[in-house]
């Protein structure tokens, strides 16, 4: 099972919508975001485009925060989703100072806090947060070793990209463009 | 109460318990990692309700935790509003539940000490003092120089009383401020308005083209939805608008249309698809009257006479009208929503709802659908007392196609100095802040200073309330029962507001309110049941269902009674038009002394150094209520000004940089605004998105932040035909130093 | 014209608008972990190596500093845990992959091998100390007797020590300032630095003095081959890494690195020392100060410039 997320950039509103219903879904502390989204822009009026962008932790494969925590307490769950167990944080910041996207932030209670595919909703068989809300249906979850899963049946019609690949993370997020 | 009112800042006040959650100030601590979840028996209770964030209402469900503190908001799956999705400012909702800066209790204005405060009130007080002066102003004046001004809701039941005192001078911001002009042309042309949510068919349409709607920065719940089914589809999306906005983005044509022109391209587009014999013949044979005048009237409009005024290529004019044309009758050319723009815009709407019908959209699949919904009865009250006054006789013969009460009328007829037929003299304001919401605020503030009375109803203290009289706190939509929403859609739905939590601190909802007040009056037969469950359960029931069903169900949809959601081939169909056909040629505009077809006009342009100044909506902000809402100000706690690298290059701005605005008038914007730097704005404009630049001290998260464009909007543009006031003729300079001290209000 | 920004808002304190989840507590405790792995390091090597006589002070007086600086730099690590009750879970968990577990249990070893090294030469400085209990006694015999094993393993710990702290930044490839292989020797060859200023102040042997104000060249020498070939690999890698080796050369941190750690703390010292091997005497203590300052800036200045580098937006 290797859980992924696709976000179509072509439906993509920018409304952030994914953000709030995670921050309310998993309590996130005002100030702190686990999502956030990104609008890129380029050319000269009247020749425009721009894409915009729901972003979350990549959950990768090759996870630096997973190899650089000291007690374990980031690790891979079922599917390869990256978890943090609060208890076994102790919060010295290895892994925040290890993502290269950033994804991860000091939760006020001290342990470090990031996006979970809202985890505890996948074994419940619900998606997470982000995708049930989206009101554009730009993002995609599931499993890329189902064929017939959401995710693995967007990502074979449409071409798509990663995140900085050349930090060799192998990230799980894919944008459809 | 003193001649001059101050606006008073509402400090830190209420007594009342504040319940606020402990752990995290917001949503309950429910699940405080994954684990967890596997712990907590997930026996989670959910009420039903629709959103008041904005006028869309979507239906829902209200999440609690087991301690039965409200969680989550969630859409219903049976919903057509939002198809189990909501928007980002329903989902963050909670916030507004939770907003420790909410109006707590009733406040009075009294003067204290030279100085006028507001003082805590009991209920019976506050309700006291209004219903005493209304009957002040009912003797001195007569009961039709008291107005309502309302939004949302509640409006049903303040114009239940307001009817019920003897007055009918009830107007709603949202006609004269947005979107009269579209329903007045789509009603001049095809008999019918376009209701609320618009009957536009977008998931099954083949080109959608948007005349300044920024569908995706106005969050339309079910538009944008629909529009992302339809992108799915390959539909082709046609975009003018002089700012490349999110939907331009996502379009195959974008038309950079120079601000105030759009007049010209529509009467162009219509002159290319006449003359190209790409209109629907059928159609237009069938069901439409004064094609030949029409015809005559766009002879000369070609695209490129277009092209001078407008700056779009003849060939972009010509490929889209093509466009158009291959997809018609899945074509849907919007009517758009805020379109008090110029002053012209119910002919601007026509011109809209021409395209349309010649297109052979309206009444087809991919075009408009003929809505259906549930006809609920309402409680049985005695009749109201016909006023002997009207809101058309304050200032006779002006705005003779309005069919709805003219807000700004009723604002105008409350300064003496405009001598109108009868004085408005006290105003009740419900779930709407005037001072955000009506373009010149100078006159509005002159107007207010005119009053005997100013009742401002609300959740937060917004502007409006610093200049009230008295002010009664209303609690959230998520603390109370509501209306039945019947809003007509593709099927007849209803939809439950019922409350998850009990009314915060010393705050009623909008029924228990106007029912004091009508008590108080001596109006209760009109108020017969006690209780709103009581007046729900006996509505349901009258239509095959009942409280008990629709608080388990929360909607209950129906299947229309005929196969009639679009026209069937070659159906008779009979337009509420006085020709009973779609009046391409409109004879009732022609009999009210305009022009019976859309003309273009050319409007102002800004001088040297001024740059027009164009507003509009972001998704994650319902205009200014949700400013403060903690959930939504981590999105976004202020607005941006954007400017075009090349002015702000020869400004010397910089992106990130603070600065004011002052308009063609002197008006310097209230609080400093950042400066987004940006190529998607046009050279000769500044945009910002609207409900900014709050000037309530109470409102701790948005108090200060960005700039409020409606104190920059002081020229209005009426439309002489409904008064429509258009607001995007004002213009804008920078300044970098400002001595002048922060403005009041 | 390009665009890139963030449309909601995201503004996580610590992490926005630029990293900044490490202050003065690690810089801090890389300074004093470094400077006692080189004094600790170099009193082993210098024991194994038969030298206690002619370098005593190395050997025998120096290491004292040691503990003094471990727990101290212990200290200032556990300031900067944010979520302090569960620290214990570093020493019931190892992860060999993460050059912070490592570290955790080279300080759970080398702590107290430093105090056992300080405690078999209490007598140099207290010389009526009285252990009182007989066990103690037994105990420091038996340490005597294998002190040669106890040398190899603080010298292997201390190197491990000295270098490890630029393993663990540089396995933070997310930070391309931090990402390079010889951040690892470049933090060992200034912690050797610093413990050799150590003795170089301690010491009153003339000899021993010269010999350490000669290591502490070869060690500047050494440093400042490793900078330049540093800077080199950066300005020849990535985008990233040219931006990040910009913060140093024209950026905010050029001025405080070039002055405070290279002229200051390695350039300086050099030149004065070589002075003083050419017999003009300069007071032993200004070099040294400026090479142990020299140290603690090159940990700061890494450390605040290295979350400043980045490779998005």
């Amino acid at each position: 099972m290797r859980y992924a997320m696709a976000v179509d950039t072509r439906k993509c509103v920018g409304c952030s919508d994914c953000v709030v219903a995670c921050q309310t879904e998993n309590d996130v502390p005002h100030g702190f975001c686990r999502e956030w989204v990104v609008e890129t822009m380029n050319g000269t009026y009247p020749q425009l485009e721009i894409e915009i962008r729901s972003e979350r932790c990549n959950h990768c494969i090759n996870a630096p925060c997973v190899r650089c925590c000291p007690t374990g307490a980031s690790h891979f769950a079922e599917g390869g989703i990256v978890i943090v167990e609060h208890n076994k944080c102790i919060g010295c910041g290895a892994c925040m100072a290890s993502c290269p996207y950033d994804a991860r932030y000091p939760h006020p209670s001290g342990y470090v806090d990031k996006c979970t595919f809202c985890i505890h909703r996948i074994k419940e068989g619900l998606k997470p947060a982000c995708a049930a809300v989206c009101p554009t249906k730009c993002i995609y979850f599931g499993d890329l070793n189902d064929p017939n899963s959401d995710v693995s049946v967007v990502l074979k019609k449409r071409k798509s990209k990663t995140l900085i690949p050349e930090a060799g993370t192998k990230p799980q997020l894919y944008f459809l463009i | 109460m003193a001649s001059r009112r101050d606006f008073i800042k509402i400090s830190a006040m209420g007594a009342g318990v504040l319940v606020l959650t402990k752990g995290t100030f917001g949503a309950a601590k429910l699940l405080t990692s994954p684990d967890e979840a596997k712990k907590l028996k997930v026996d989670l209770k959910r009420t039903p309700t629709y959103c008041e964030v904005c006028f869309w209402k979507c239906a829902g469900w209200v999440y609690k935790t087991s301690e039965g503190k409200i969680w989550k908001i969630i859409g219903n799956d049976e919903d057509q509003h939002s198809n189990g999705r909501f928007c980002p400012r329903g989902t963050g909702g909670v916030g507004m539940y939770y907003d420790e800066d909410r109006l707590k209790t009733p406040l009075i204005r009294v003067e204290e000490r030279g100085r006028q405060v507001f003082r805590e009130a009991s209920w019976d007080e506050a309700l006291d003092y209004v219903a005493s002066k209304m009957k002040d102003i009912s003797s001195k004046y007569g009961s039709e120089s008291m107005a309502l001004f309302t939004h949302g809701n509640g409006s049903s039941y303040f114009t239940n009383l307001m009817k019920a005192f003897g007055s009918a001078n009830i107007a709603e911001p949202s006609y004269a401020q947005c979107k009269g002009p579209r329903d007045e042309a789509f009603l001049a042309t095809f008999g019918e308005e376009v209701y609320s949510p618009e009957v536009t068919d977008i998931r099954d349409t083949k080109c959608l083209v948007l005349i300044g709607s920024h569908i995706g920065e106005n969050m339309h719940n079910g538009q944008i939805q629909e529009m992302s089914d339809a992108i799915d589809k390959g539909v082709t999306i046609i975009t003018v608008d002089p700012r490349f906005s999110t939907a331009a983005g996502k379009s195959k044509y974008w038309l950079p249309i120079k601000p105030s022109t759009d007049i010209a391209l529509l009467l162009s587009w219509i002159h290319e698809i006449i003359y190209n014999n790409y209109y629907d013949k059928n159609y237009v044979e069938k069901y439409c009257s004064g094609f030949d005048k029409l015809k005559e009237h766009v002879r000369d409009f070609t695209p490129e006479w277009a092209y001078g005024i407008t700056t779009i290529k003849p060939d972009l004019i010509r490929k889209t009208a093509k466009e158009m044309s291959n997809a018609s009758p899945a074509v849907i050319i919007h009517p758009g929503r805020h379109v008090t723009w110029y002053g012209d815009d119910t002919q601007r709407v026509r011109a809209i709802a021409i395209l349309n019908a010649l297109l052979g959209s309206w009444g087809r699949r991919g075009g408009f659908y003929r809505p259906a919904k549930y006809e609920v009865p309402s409680a049985k009250i005695p009749k109201y007392a016909e006023p002997k006054k009207a809101w058309t006789d304050l200032f006779p013969g002006k705005y003779p196609i309005a069919s709805s009460p003219v807000s700004n009328l009723l604002i105008d007829g409350s300064i003496p100095g405009n001598k109108p037929a009868y004085p408005i003299k006290g105003w009740i304001v419900n779930a709407t802040n005037l001072i955000s919401s009506i373009p010149d605020q100078a006159n509005t503030l002159k107007a207010i200073q005119n009053l005997d009375l100013l009742v401002a109803v609300d959740t937060m203290p917004m502007e409006i309330t610093g200049w009230a009289d008295v002010v009664l706190p209303e609690c959230t939509y998520l603390e109370r029962y509501d209306v039945l929403r019947v809003s007509p859609h593709r099927k007849p739905a209803l939809a439950l507001r019922m409350p998850a939590a009990e009314p915060m601190n010393n705050t009623r909802s909008a029924y228990n309110i106007a029912r004091g007040l009508a008590l108080k009056l001596d109006l209760g037969a009109y108020f017969p049941f006690e209780k709103q469950e009581e007046l729900l359960d006996w509505q349901l029931k009258q239509v095959g269902s009942s409280l008990e069903e629709m608080q388990r169900i929360g909607v209950k949809t129906k299947e229309r009674e005929a196969d009639d959601l679009y026209f069937a081939e070659n159906e008779n169909v009979t337009f509420s038009t006085d020709s009973g056909k779609i009046e391409l040629y409109s004879k009732s505009i022609e009999q009210a002394g305009f022009d019976p077809l859309p003309k273009y006009t050319a409007h102002e342009e800004p001088s040297e150094g001024y740059y027009r100044l164009i507003y509009g909506r972001t998704p994650q902000h319902t205009f200014g209520r949700t400013s403060n809402n903690p959930n939504l100000t981590d999105l976004m706690h202020e607005n941006t000004v954007w400017i075009n690298p090349k002015i702000s290059k020869a400004w010397g701005l910089i992106n990130g940089q603070y600065i004011w605005l002052k308009n063609q008038d002197g008006v310097i914007s209230n609080f400093k605004i950042k400066v987004r730097v940006t190529e998607r704005i046009r050279w000769d404009s500044v945009y910002m998105v609207h409900g900014f630049g709050h000037s309530q001290k109470q409102m701790k998260r948005c108090f200060g932040k960005g700039a409020s464009d409606t104190r920059l909007i002081t020229k209005v543009l009426t439309d002489p035909l409904m008064g429509g006031t258009g607001m995007r003729s004002n213009f804008v300079t920078f300044v970098t130093e400002n001595s002048e001290k922060e403005v009041a209000s | 014209m390009e665009e890139e920004l963030l449309v909601s808002g995201r503004m996580n304190h610590l992490i926005d608008p630029q990293l900044n989840i490490w202050h003065w507590e690690i810089p801090l405790y890389l300074f004093l972990g470094g400077m006692a792995a080189g004094i600790l390091s170099i009193a082993a090597l210098y024991f194994i190596r038969g030298r206690e006589k002619d370098y005593s002070t190395a050997v025998r007086l120096t290491p004292f500093l040691a503990p003094v600086l471990l727990v101290l730099g212990l200290i200032a690590l556990f300031i900067d845990l944010r979520h302090r009750l569960f620290f214990w879970q570093l020493y019931v968990n190892i992860r060999l992959q993460s050059p912070m577990s490592w570290g955790a249990w080279v300080l759970m070893v080398i702590t107290p091998v430093s105090f056992i090294w300080c405690a078999l030469h209490i007598k140099d400085i207290f010389p009526n100390w009285d252990w009182k209990f007989k066990w103690i006694y037994e105990i420091e015999s038996f340490f005597n007797k294998y002190k040669k094993v106890l040398a190899w393993i603080m010298l292997i710990y201390g190197i491990i020590l000295g270098i490890y702290t630029g393993i663990l930044l540089s396995a933070f490839n997310a930070r391309p300032l931090w990402n390079t292989s010889i951040l690892g020797p470049l933090f060992l060859a200034s912690g050797l630095s610093a413990g050799a200023a150590a003795t170089l102040i301690l010491s009153n042997d003339k000899a021993e003095r010269k010999q350490f104000a000669r290591i502490d060249l070869v060690l500047i020498g050494i440093e400042l081959f490793f900078i330049i070939h540093m800077f080199m690999g950066f300005l020849a890698s990535t985008q990233v890494q040219i931006e990040a080796a910009k913060l140093f050369l024209g950026g905010p941190y050029t001025v405080t690195f070039w002055i405070f750690v290279v002229i200051l703390g390695m350039l300086i010292p050099a030149l004065l020392e070589f002075m003083e091997l050419g017999k003009f005497h300069i007071p032993a203590i200004v070099p040294a100060v400026l090479v142990i300052f020299g140290s603690l800036m090159l940990r700061f200045i890494i450390v605040y410039a290295g979350q400043v580098s980045r490779w998005l937006y």
